[in-house]
């Protein structure tokens, strides 16, 4: 247990819980907002990196790479929000976990068809695989580039939110989106705007992953279900609130799977520190979900104080 | 004539004792798949009437009900690997380990209510998916075989045949069941709360303890069909506990008819029957049956019961999806 295993275990869990927050910050708004329940989420992502792998490699350019994923995103996000979405407002939340259920169903097959099963692999351009030396260990420059990228996001959605005319629109339509619509705001169009900045940066997150994770079918449900709990605990609704649930969970799951059957093997016995130590470690985030629930049902973080 | 009055019953009659003769047909044409193949229609309807209780009695939106179809497999296929084969011991752990799961779960999700509600069942299903994956011992993420059916008192559900027989007399004392708990104070109380929390909270109900349990008692049911599916399929593996088993459970409940006695029976026939045609048809039958559970969703929600029962004599009784939906966003 040495002290750059640590911060080399601590930086790759901040660089988890930031791509967690690229997903996380578009689905809390379209869930606290719009309160609507978009399962399809993951798929976004999963679109966003199959655009990098195909137009990143045809290309041989990385950024032409992730704005091919940003725009199919935004693309797919509108298309999506027009064609269906906007028709579920209104609906109780169990249509929508049917609808975005079959969208899930549908994208991950279209990909499986037009793709196939297998996994698809991306490169780094040269300048991207190397490694940075810091404090006498080195750390791979490209997990470096997901961190920048996370927190520029995270500072631009706080800035977006807080200081901008639509982010106060975006608030004010949290709150009573009847009442922003009668003050003559074209709501409507202002949702669909959301949702399709939300697609964008599930898409981001997809070509962020890529490189590090396999680009396959099916990829975007199991991050999708860690992003609802990042949601749960930060508070539906609140983008800082999923901003530090993000970073909690990143480093929480990261530090529990390399800790945690370490250190049970010094208190336990052998053959049950085994058994148990990955069986723990990977349900510790929803251990953590379940006590933050029992405390504050609310989340650390709410959007509202009271509703 | 009395079931003239109430078709529904009639026809449930009927189609459970048509049935009953399923094995006689598919021995006589020589039709093992077929045999299989409605074992596993009777089993997940269990599961489906399972899920409706929470679902469609209680308004729970649970996406999270694989998780007791996976600890009731589990429950067949651990005991079985340590040599134990008793059937009523297998069931005692399954009903056990729900009922404590399903307390457990319930009792933190329940602290929620709408979307988080869902997300959070879907992450405790999540949680005991990824446990069983990484419990290496237990087959990891392969899963494993259950080397011996289960043994009840001699009968032993060794045969697709002999499972499908325990599944549909079981799917039939529990429809019997449902329809009692349905008109029950239990049942009213939780078709109120549904409707209107906070009216049912003003009578002086604890409507939270209604909802735990119909949570607690549809996560045993559902873990009863998890034991059958492990004595179908010899098999017992984390993929049962996927979140796409649960979205399968809430899409058949939802196409047969929320709230409903016999919809989830009918939608359970429904969903696997498109699912074996399509497969028919092409590989790629989820991208067509995707679009089809999307296309249900904005059809609403009546399901088939709601709609054959529209032509029927209770109209009166029959649920109108969009005014709970006014009554519920009024509350």
């Amino acid at each position: 247990m040495t002290t750059s295993l640590l911060l080399a275990q601590l930086l790759n869990g901040l660089q988890y819980g930031v791509l967690l927050f690229l997903l996380a910050a578009g689905l809390t708004l379209v869930f606290g907002i719009m309160s609507f329940v978009n399962l399809a989420h993951g798929s976004l992502y999963m679109l966003g990196a199959y655009a990098f792998a195909v137009v990143g490699t045809q290309t041989d350019s990385f950024l032409l790479g992730v704005l091919a994923a940003v725009v199919t995103g935004v693309v797919v996000g509108f298309v999506l929000e027009k064609v269906a979405v906007s028709k579920l407002y209104q609906r109780d939340h169990l249509d929508h976990v049917l609808a975005t259920f079959g969208l899930v169903m549908f994208f991950n097959e279209v990909v499986r068809m037009i793709w196939g099963p297998q996994a698809v692999f991306v490169s780094l351009p040269e300048y991207l695989s190397g490694t940075i030396e810091i404090f006498g260990f080195s750390y791979p420059t490209y997990r470096f580039l997901i961190i920048a990228v996370g927190l520029l996001v995270a500072i631009g959605s706080q800035w977006l939110i807080h200081k901008t005319r639509v982010g106060m629109l975006i608030r004010a339509g949290s709150v009573n989106p009847s009442m922003v619509g009668a003050l003559g705001v074209n709501i409507r169009f202002l949702n669909a705007m959301l949702f399709a900045l939300g697609a964008a940066l599930a898409a981001l997150a997809g070509a962020m992953a890529g490189p590090i994770l396999s680009v396959q079918s099916g990829m975007g449900e199991p991050v999708l279900i860690t992003t609802l709990v990042v949601i749960v605990i930060g508070g539906i609704g609140s983008v800082h609130g999923a901003l530090y649930a993000s970073l909690i969970v990143g480093v929480a799951d990261t530090l529990g799977r390399s800790y945690l059957p370490m250190f049970l093997r010094q208190v336990a016995d052998r053959d049950i520190a085994n058994a148990a130590g990955p069986a723990l470690a990977s349900m510790l985030i929803y251990l953590l979900m379940a006590i933050i629930l029992v405390v504050r049902p609310q989340g650390l973080f709410p959007a509202h104080k009271e509703k | 004539m009395d079931f003239l009055r109430q078709p529904n019953k009639f026809i449930a009659a009927l189609f459970f004792f048509a049935l009953a003769f399923i094995p006689t047909i598919a021995v006589a044409i020589d039709d093992n798949f077929l045999i299989v193949f409605l074992a596993r229609v009777v089993i997940y309807a269990i599961a489906a009437t399972a899920l409706n209780i929470a679902l469609g009695f209680g308004g729970l939106v649970s996406l999270g009900h694989a998780l007791f179809i996976g600890l009731g497999m589990y429950s067949v296929a651990l005991p079985a690997n340590l040599g134990i084969t008793d059937g009523w011991i297998q069931l005692a752990i399954c009903i056990f380990s729900c009922a404590l799961v399903g307390a457990v779960t319930g009792a933190v999700s329940l602290r929620t209510s709408g979307i988080a509600f869902i997300m959070i069942t879907l992450a405790f299903a999540q949680m005991g998916y990824f446990v069983f994956v990484s419990l290496k011992q237990f087959g990891g993420d392969d899963g494993m075989a259950v080397v011996a059916a289960s043994d009840f008192f001699g009968f032993k559900l060794s045969t697709a045949t002999s499972v499908y027989y325990c599944a549909l007399s079981l799917l039939f004392v529990l429809t019997v069941w449902i329809d009692k708990l349905r008109q029950s104070p239990f049942g009213m109380t939780l078709r109120a709360g549904r409707q209107n929390a906070r009216r049912v909270s003003s009578v002086g109900l604890a409507l939270r303890n209604y909802q735990l349990t119909a949570y607690v008692l549809s996560a045993v049911v559902c873990g009863l069909a998890g034991m059958l599916l492990a004595n179908l399929s010899a098999y017992a593996s984390p993929s049962s506990m996927s979140w796409v088993v649960s979205g399968d459970l809430i899409v058949m409940v939802v196409l047969g008819g929320m709230g409903t006695v016999l919809g989830p029976i009918a939608g359970a026939f429904l969903f696997l029957g498109i699912e074996e045609i399509l497969k028919a048809f092409t590989d790629n039958w989820m991208a067509i049956f995707g679009l089809l559970i999307v296309a249900i969703a904005m059809l609403g929600k009546a399901g088939v019961v709601g709609w054959l029962e529209s032509f029927g004599q209770n109209k009166s009784l029959q649920m109108n999806p969009d005014a709970m939906v006014e009554t519920r966003e009024s509350a």
